[in-house]
């Protein structure tokens, strides 16, 4: 340090090599993401390449073999979704403008709890604990309600169905959605709500006139997300589902379509040749459906900003 | 004051006394408890919780909405109405909750002894065995994870907030966003075919799978170092600019240190994130039952694809396999959960003193 | 349609705090009374207690009585949303629904009703509320856009004319021109001339000319200091307080001596 006291020069050229250095370095690093980034692309489809071109090592071409999976991962996805939704937006008003206010940051702590079970964790109890449970339902949906192509017949007999799947996604996406919803009803401008309620309405009408439409990007980009995870899920749903190659919105029978990435998950460790070139494929088509449904809910929130 | 005309307060509605809703509730349950009851008791079979359960809410909601209608009007009963179904949304949400905390320690117990941490499943068939291996392994898997996203995310994060500016800047933030959606069995195959690609094939190794849980880990570490590092008040880089400190050295004395709780605590929530992972492990680092300590050289067990295979290739004693199954569960919970105490404490303890 | 307020003995708590301490008063209808008092003196506080909005915050609660023509706000029984719906209130800052089209805004208090209307009587009403405030002219050719785009004296106006939509029988204004400039607040204040043929009118404001103004009846409130619950030292005619108060500390307060 003596040395650049007295030679205000070298002072400053190690200065100017100190912070050349430093933001090259930070300027690499994000520069490496997006290096590793196309890499990602470009292995996958470079790996993808010849189940795309060749088709199966079963010889059926490759669009028929992701199709089923590609609407079984949409199908559980939506599932899921239709049920986190208003779950998860009930929970969300409860801890912002239901619960006392001492208990709420403990309330949002315990659903945030569940964010933290692993998702394999989530498989073995949806096998063990839920599957059989959702059985005597399944029984009685199918007697009752079979006419409705949902609910379709024959039951099956070990609840490993695309209800128990969809539920076990719910409340695997339950958290995430919950956690975005609270925080902008949060932040709900207080003077809305107070202009609600100073005009004479009731607590649900004060929401429906403030908290909800301040919200409302908030909910569309909690969804997204939450469907962006229910579609990339692996584990719960390899363990959970009875897989089979159908098209099907049966919920409650043993045939069930698999997912892409539950497919993948069981299928890879035994696969080699063109099979494992197989499963890279699809997973690349996993990996285009998330993007673009990303990209859909990115594309919603700024242009809600946007114009508001 | 005149006794003559004391007329009603006009103000005055009619309102359900505060004792309504549990009396409802009451009512309905004995109702369908005695109905259902009756049934069962006929036809022998035994009492049906569930379906016990679910009509006596609905029996409630319905004849509190009635009730409350005649009494109060249509507002103030769809208001009970919506204030019943939102408390009803978060009781929902703790039945799995509380079912799967239960079942993982009721179940977990069972194997949850000194065996169990002190063994691997080397040669083992039957009972006994333990984790030790996939302990390790994920221990090592998941350090080396940190390892490689900690500075690669911590300074992508610095790159963004200090220096970005222009087309570089805004790509990587819209690929970090990009990167946030990538599921994660994509990841894993990704690792997979990178290592194919140098490796030949055949290369199934840790270090892969620590490949795989970066490429999750990065852009959860640039999102929450990029958070904390815009908390920092403009004022203090300011002042060290001020005093003639070079930006790097303010980086690295001044604006860092400020972020520094909030840094770990995103790191460590990112680590609990990517802990649990299953799926790109078992593409990559694969399988073994065996001690495996080095990174580069063959399957690695890791806890997650542990719990995974005990449950899906259960050997000749089933029962064994499944209680293993369920102490590695109840061990990865209570890691995470660990975790994302120590994140929540690291946030509480060393939070730099704004003043806001 | 005006009314009488009648206040006795009203204390109001947060919590375990005292804010406001024996409050008695009588409010005359088709008036404009102007509480005036230093920051923090329990002024808004009190006005919200007027139509229970202070219930708004947890663990605020009042004693005493207000009655508004011999009812009781605060009786057994009384529901708070059929308070407010007779005593309307405009805000310090104005707060129009930001998702909400002009037209809505307006209607946003009669919808609850439930009340069936038509389009054209809703449209009457629109134009009628509009009209009150004020604000018809400038914003009859875009009643679909939304309120947030209006300047923020216009906007004022518009949460008077959704305030009045409702045909209260009291407007309660927490400083309605406080977040406005000279131009929008002499409007504002030309409005609230014009409203109290109508209704009972309470305002709250900083300003003493504006006080002045626009009451006929003053009340001054006061704290000994902080952590003391505030107090209305005196009330009377709005020209006896800024001429020849009663007490001392009203003369100093409205010739600037302090506040």
């Amino acid at each position: 340090m003596s040395a650049a006291v007295n030679d205000p020069a070298a002072g400053l050229r190690s200065r100017r090599i100190g912070d050349a250095v430093f933001a090259g370095m930070s300027r690499w690093a994000g520069a490496l993401i997006l290096i590793v980034l196309a890499a990602v692309a470009i292995f996958l489809v470079a790996q993808a390449l010849p189940a795309l071109i060749q088709g199966t090592d079963e010889g059926e071409s490759f669009l028929a073999y992701v199709l089923p999976l590609a609407f079984g991962t949409v199908w559980a996805a939506a599932l899921a979704l239709a049920m986190a939704i208003p779950v998860a937006v009930g929970i969300a008003l409860f801890i912002s403008h239901y619960a006392p206010r001492r208990l709420a940051a403990g309330l949002g702590y315990v659903i945030d709890l569940l964010a933290a079970v692993p998702s394999v964790v989530f498989g073995l109890w949806g096998i063990q604990v839920l599957a059989p449970a959702t059985v005597p339902l399944a029984d009685w949906l199918t007697a009752n309600l079979g006419w409705i192509p949902l609910f379709a017949g024959p039951a099956s007999g070990t609840g490993r169905t695309m209800l128990t799947v969809a539920i076990v996604l719910a409340v695997m996406i339950l958290p995430i959605m919950t956690a975005m919803c609270r925080e902008v009803f949060l932040q709900t401008p207080r003077l809305n709500e107070e202009a609600a309620l100073a005009l004479g309405a009731t607590q649900w009408e004060m929401i429906t006139m403030s908290v909800l439409p301040y919200g409302r990007p908030g909910i569309v980009s909690a969804a997204m997300l939450g469907l962006g995870r229910a579609l990339g899920e692996t584990m719960a749903v390899a363990m959970v589902l009875s897989p089979a190659t159908v098209i099907s919105f049966a919920l409650v029978t043993t045939q069930n379509p698999a997912t892409i990435a539950s497919n993948i998950a069981l299928n890879f460790p035994e696969a080699h040749g063109l099979g494992v070139n197989t499963l890279i494929a699809t997973g690349l088509v996993l990996f285009v459906i998330t993007l673009a449904v990303n990209a859909l809910a990115r594309w919603y929130v700024n242009r809600r900003t946007v114009s508001a | 004051m005149s006794a003559v005309t004391q007329r009603a307060n006009p103000l005055t509605a009619g309102r359900l006394p505060r004792w309504s809703n549990l009396a409802v509730l009451a009512a309905s349950a004995a109702v369908f408890g005695v109905a259902l009851g009756l049934t069962a008791a006929a036809s022998g079979a035994a009492f049906p919780v569930p379906a016990f359960v679910i009509a006596t809410v609905l029996g409630y909601l319905v004849l509190l909405v009635l009730l409350s209608r005649v009494v109060e009007g249509p507002r103030k009963a769809k208001d009970r109405l919506m204030r019943n179904l939102v408390v009803a949304a978060f009781l929902l949400a703790l039945t799995p909750l509380i079912s799967l905390i239960v079942t993982v320690v009721g179940r977990g117990a069972a194997r949850f002894d000194i065996a169990f941490f002190t063994e691997s499943m080397r040669n083992v068939t039957g009972e006994g065995g333990g984790v030790l291996h996939a302990v390790v392994g994920t221990l090592e898997i998941t350090a080396a994870a940190t390892l490689i996203s900690v500075p690669i995310g911590l300074l992508t994060a610095i790159y963004l907030v200090e220096y970005g500016r222009g087309w570089l800047a805004r790509a990587i933030t819209f690929f970090v966003d990009v990167m946030t959606g990538i599921p994660s069995i994509v990841a894993g195959l990704f690792a997979f075919s990178l290592f194919l690609l140098l490796f030949g094939p055949g290369s199934r190794m840790g270090l892969s799978g620590a490949v795989a849980l970066s490429i999750l880990m990065i852009p959860v570490v640039v999102r929450s170092s990029e958070e904390m590092l815009k908390l920092v008040p403009r004022d203090l880089r300011e002042a060290s600019y001020a005093l003639g400190v070079p930006k790097w050295r303010t980086i690295l004395k001044v604006v860092i240190p400020t972020a520094i709780a909030g840094i770990s605590t995103g790191v460590m929530l990112a680590i609990a994130r990517v802990i649990g992972e299953t799926a790109p492990l078992l593409i990559t680092a694969g399988f073994t039952q065996s001690m495996n300590y080095d990174l580069t050289d063959g399957d690695m067990m890791s806890l997650p694809v542990f719990v995974y295979n005990s449950y899906i290739s259960q050997g000749v004693d089933a029962q064994a396999y499944i209680d293993r199954a369920w102490a590695g569960a109840l061990t990865l919970i209570l890691i995470v959960m660990l975790l994302n105490l120590l994140a929540r404490l690291v946030a509480k303890i060393f939070a730099p003193k704004l003043g806001r | 349609m005006s009314k009488r307020i009648q206040v006795n003995d009203l204390n109001v708590f947060y919590s375990q705090f005292k804010a406001v301490e024996g409050v008695n008063m009588v409010i005359e209808p088709r008036s404009v009374t102007a509480f005036i008092g230093p920051s923090g003196c329990g002024k808004s506080t009190f006005l919200r207690t007027l139509n229970r909005m202070h219930e708004v915050i947890p663990g605020a609660r009042v004693e005493g009585e207000v009655l508004v023509d011999g009812n009781d706000l605060y009786g057994p029984g009384v529901d708070p949303v059929l308070v407010r719906r007779q005593v309307g209130m405009v805000f310090q800052r104005p707060n129009p629904f930001p998702t909400m089209s002009i037209r809505d805004n307006v209607l946003a208090g009669v919808k609850l009703n439930n009340r069936r209307q038509s389009k054209s009587e809703q449209d009457d009403l629109v134009e009628k509320s509009l009209r009150g405030a004020n604000l018809w002219n400038e914003v009859k050719d875009r009643l679909n856009l939304p309120g947030s785009g209006l300047s923020g004296g216009q906007q004022q106006r518009l949460c008077i004319a959704r305030a009045i939509a409702v045909s209260p029988d009291v407007l309660l204004m927490d400083e309605p021109c406080s977040a406005l400039d000279p131009i929008s607040t002499l409007a504002i204040e030309d409005l609230i001339e014009e409203l109290k043929t109508e209704y009972t009118i309470v305002i709250v404001t900083h300003n003493m000319q504006q006080a002045s103004r626009v009451s006929e009846k003053t009340a001054f409130f006061n704290i000994a200091g902080t952590g003391q619950p505030g107090k209305l030292i005196e009330y009377a005619d709005t020209a006896k307080i800024f001429s020849n108060p009663d007490v001392q500390a009203t003369e100093d307060y409205v010739s600037g001596r302090f506040g």
